[in-house]
């Protein structure tokens, strides 16, 4: 209550302020549960490669950074009605998204899609079979396509529950999500199977908001040509290096 | 003790797992509930006595908005007015703002799919810290919440309001009171016997449906117990576990049956000390047996 009462306070003094730079603080949403893209630790953190990257980025554009955690299917409309200034939540850049958001250069491969199923049903036939995926991911859209029945999640965590309790055959996601899953040994196996699908992962953003774009687009760049985005890459285990 | 949860013996593991500034996290949520709840339902009933009043009003256009404000709030589903209207409300303060601060802007306000004002205008602004952006989500949630409860209780108050015998008002105008002082002498203490069930259900409805308030961004109970419970891997945290969503979310349950029972509780308290004196059955009732 007191801290309420302390957030009315604030608002009535920060809001007479005026400010002169436009993004004095760059607010950088995520998901914050899809590791090892990004995910919430242990001490209620945003954290994983997304979080070290964009830290990184932002250092480099001399940029003060937040990071806010948002729903996967509200990501795209919370961005565009400014409650944040960047989607940083391992979105893969496609056309459809690109229409309604801006997207900087990729900042990891294109990563590969995989199957997970229960160990002993290795053999289903995925044509024919329910596959488990994210709501508005690439993923989806490919199994809806392939002509699977295809049984959408909000998380990418109920994905994976939905194959371990029988309500799917296999889930399909990026593989560096589902490779520390089936490393964990137990009861779910990774299929040889992979899709290429999705053009690598970039931040999103407004339309209208081009500098920050090439403050970022820059910051990336400079990533790259010095191995360190590589360096993270590889720690992180997000597919393969530039 | 917690550094190195993984040679605990299973008590002192659980004690650590169950103190992580994760679940510190889940423990405060509760009270972002409650408080919610504390806020909400005295403005929900004071949204619902300015609607029912307006409604019973002599003026006509003030009828109107009254008789609009239930109609259309109570028609329109729950969910589609938390994700529109939230959405609306923010623009519309920060339209406002932009009109007032900057009136030289030169820019076209709505870009294609974007709504850009000037960064003096934004709600909260850009540069405020988190918690100021939770505390300003956590007042429209409020609001929100104060405006669809606020049409239910409206209507409840309004029936209650035609509920109370005719002839005490007539009585009343007799004695040669006002309309004002017939309203809230006569009128409004005797309301009340007929809007507590009403107000009662609604209440419980209000406790149900706070895990709404993760659609509007606030990170309430049920979103770190799905959090929570989730399946963890050893590489991303020092207390891997399996799918516990099940226990977090009977762990919801228990929270949210313990509330609506000690609600209940109250309820039928107030309901008894309202009854008291009152020209109903249960009134008689009181009056026989004592």
């Amino acid at each position: 209550m007191k801290k309420l009462l302390l957030g009315t306070a604030a608002l009535a003094v920060t809001a007479s302020v005026a400010f002169a730079g436009s993004h004095s603080v760059v607010r950088m949403g995520t998901e914050g549960a899809y590791p090892p893209y990004n995910f919430i630790n242990d001490a209620g953190q945003v954290d994983g490669f997304e979080r070290e990257l964009g830290d990184e980025l932002c250092k480099r554009a001399e940029l003060t950074c937040e990071w806010v955690t948002n729903e996967w299917d509200s990501i795209i409309p919370n961005l565009v009605s400014g409650n944040y200034d960047t989607i940083i939540a391992g979105m893969s850049i496609t056309a459809e998204r690109d229409e309604v958001i801006d997207f900087t250069q990729n900042y990891t491969q294109p990563d590969p899609s995989a199957y997970l199923v229960m160990a002993g049903n290795e053999g289903v036939a995925l044509e024919g079979a329910v596959i488990a995926a994210q709501t508005n991911t690439i993923q989806a859209s490919f199994v809806a396509e392939m002509g699977a029945t295809l049984l959408e999640f909000a998380s990418p965590d109920e994905t994976i529950a939905a194959v371990r309790n029988g309500e799917a055959d296999a889930v399909l996601a990026d593989k560096s999500f589902l490779t520390p899953i089936a490393d964990e040994g137990g009861d779910l196996v990774m299929l040889e199977r992979e899709e290429l699908i999705g053009g690598g992962v970039g931040m999103g953003l407004r339309e209208s908001d081009g500098e920050l774009k090439e403050k970022f687009n820059a910051a990336i760049q400079s990533m790259k040509d010095d191995g360190s985005l590589n360096t993270l890459i590889a720690k992180w285990e997000i597919g393969a290096a530039f | 003790m917690c550094t190195d949860p993984s040679q605990l013996d299973q008590f002192s593991w659980l004690a650590c797992y169950l103190t992580t500034p994760k679940h510190m996290a889940l423990y405060w949520s509760v009270g972002t509930v409650l408080s919610l709840l504390a806020i909400t339902a005295p403005a929900a009933l004071l949204f619902g006595f300015g609607g029912a009043t307006s409604a019973r009003s002599r003026i006509t256009p003030l009828r109107w908005f009254g008789k609009g404000y239930i109609a259309i709030v109570r028609g329109v589903p729950d969910i589609a007015f938390f994700l529109f209207f939230v959405i609306a409300l923010d623009q519309g303060f920060e339209w406002i703002r932009h009109q007032v601060k900057c009136p030289d802007w030169p820019d076209p306000i709505r870009q294609g799919n974007d709504f850009i004002v000037c960064a003096a205008a934004k709600m909260p602004l850009g540069t405020a810290p988190q918690w100021v952006h939770e505390t300003y989500g956590f007042f429209l949630a409020v609001l929100t919440f104060a405006i669809v409860f606020g049409a239910f209780a409206a209507n409840v108050l309004y029936g209650a309001m035609r509920s109370v015998p005719h002839a005490q008002l007539e009585t009343a105008a007799a004695y040669g009171m006002t309309p004002r002082q017939t309203f809230w002498r006569i009128l409004v203490p005797q309301m009340w016997v007929y809007a507590l069930p009403g107000l009662g259900n609604l209440w419980m409805v209000l406790i149900k449906a706070t895990p709404l308030l993760f659609l509007l961004g606030v990170e309430d109970i049920v979103y770190w117990a799905r959090e929570l419970g989730g399946a963890k891997t050893a590489r991303f945290t020092d207390y891997p576990h399996a799918d516990w969503r099940m226990w977090y979310f009977f762990g919801l349950l228990v929270f949210y049956l313990l509330f609506t029972r000690v609600s209940e509780v109250v309820l039928d308290r107030l309901m008894k000390r309202l009854t008291h004196g009152q020209a109903t059955v249960g009134g008689e009732a009181q009056r026989k047996a004592a």
